[in-house]
């Protein structure tokens, strides 16, 4: 999918995370991450954006990552909603059906 | 005795699919059935996100002690399509219709579900259906809903709606919604399928709450759905059965093994016919006990 627009996706609350993405010019993938927990799971939250990026075939986005101790399934669900916002389509559920 | 999964639905509890964090918590009550809601915990604008996000919590992040059900979005609305996709996906035990009114809307919604079940593999008829009774068609319906799809395994009465729907003034006495909830109950027995009662709105009021629980349990509900977790304790205290009650569900399961070993084709006990929903509501009051922390092994009956 190609980022289009600037989205953003999820809150600040607890156990949650806010994801905004936005194209990058080219620039390839760069993520920015802030969370407290960040130097016992910094790679980890890193590892589930990049890898939900390739699943979509994101390949330039810029994204910002503020975690509030969000479970990775959470990060995963707020990073498709955030592509398919910033790609304006909607998810194909049936790429589930292939992993 | 053969092993028949029993799926207790004493106290029923919403978690908004809009909130990671109610979620997670939720998981931690002691709800017997915990519900991903897709409709009205989630404002139009956070429907994919909610999508997303209950999709993700049911397939990684799932209860493996409580019955798991997604409530997805009016029949009616733009919504539904696309939460039935990922819904069915997630692979639930079951999906919460709301605003049922009539029995063909449930049987659309079960071809919807077996098209997906049958495309990612799944056993088709394997995830159940309960369909939320909000409105005076659906309480006048209520007995071809309950009828219309081997899916359908309960129903549960909504009283906010139904009263909007009525033009009533919803009270804490519910006299206002008494002939709906006995409609849909006697609805629900005839189908043999579980019937659950209204919430108590009032989260501060015990009392209020004990009686109301107390009513629906002496009605024949099989359980409540809860407004806050605060009254999953009290709702599944009255739900629990008490030992009269237990020692004749042994007894019944036990005739029914005897026949079994006898090869009889039918099985009395006290002189009365013992049916299919006997034994079945034997093996719920079982159940319940068992969730209660009631040892029923070896007890003398």
């Amino acid at each position: 999918m190609e980022i289009k627009k600037p989205a953003v996706a999820g809150t600040l609350e607890s156990s949650d995370c806010q994801i905004v993405i936005r194209p990058n010019g080219g620039e390839g993938i760069e993520i920015e991450l802030e969370s407290d927990v960040a130097v016992m799971f910094g790679d980890s939250i890193r590892e589930t954006i990049q890898n939900t990026l390739e699943e979509f075939g994101v390949k330039d986005a810029y994204v910002e990552i503020r975690d509030k101790g969000a479970l990775d399934c959470v990060i995963k669900a707020r990073m498709e909603c955030v592509i398919c916002r910033g790609a304006e389509e909607k998810y194909d559920w049936t790429k589930e059906d292939a992993r | 005795m053969a092993e028949k999964t029993i799926h207790l639905k004493r106290t029923s509890l919403y978690a908004s699919g809009a909130s990671p964090v109610n979620m997670i918590q939720a998981i931690f009550y002691n709800e017997d059935m915990l519900i991903y809601d897709l409709e009205d915990s989630v404002p139009a604008s956070e429907k994919d996100a909610a999508r997303f996000l209950v999709y993700n919590m049911v397939k990684n992040h799932r209860p493996k002690d409580k019955y798991v059900c997604i409530r997805v979005n009016g029949i009616y609305s733009e919504y539904l399509e696309e939460d039935l996709q990922a819904a069915v996906r997630a692979n639930p035990d079951c999906i919460r219709i709301p605003k049922v009114e009539y029995a063909r809307e449930v049987q659309d919604i079960s071809r919807r579900i077996a098209a997906i079940e049958e495309k990612i593999g799944l056993e088709v008829g394997k995830i159940e259906l309960i369909c939320n009774i909000e409105s005076y068609m659906g309480v006048i319906n209520a007995m071809e809903i309950a009828h219309s799809d081997p899916r359908v395994v309960a129903m549960a009465v909504s009283a906010e709606d139904l009263t909007a729907s009525l033009k009533a003034q919803r009270t804490k006495k519910g006299l206002e919604v008494f002939y709906a909830r006995n409609a849909v109950l006697m609805a629900c027995r005839s189908a043999g399928i579980d019937a659950l009662d209204i919430v108590f709105s009032d989260i501060n009021d015990k009392e209020g709450l004990e009686e109301d629980t107390a009513l629906a349990k002496n009605l024949g509900f099989d359980g409540k759905t809860c407004i806050h977790p605060r009254q999953i304790d009290t709702v599944n205290s009255f739900f629990t059965p008490s030992m009269k009650e237990i020692k004749y569900a042994l007894r019944v399961l036990q005739a029914v093994e005897e026949g079994k070993k006898q090869h009889k084709g039918a099985v009395t006990l006290d002189g009365g016919m013992i049916d299919k929903p006997m034994e079945l509501r034997a093996l719920t009051t079982l159940a319940q006990a068992k969730a209660a922390g009631i040892r029923t092994e070896g007890m003398v009956i």
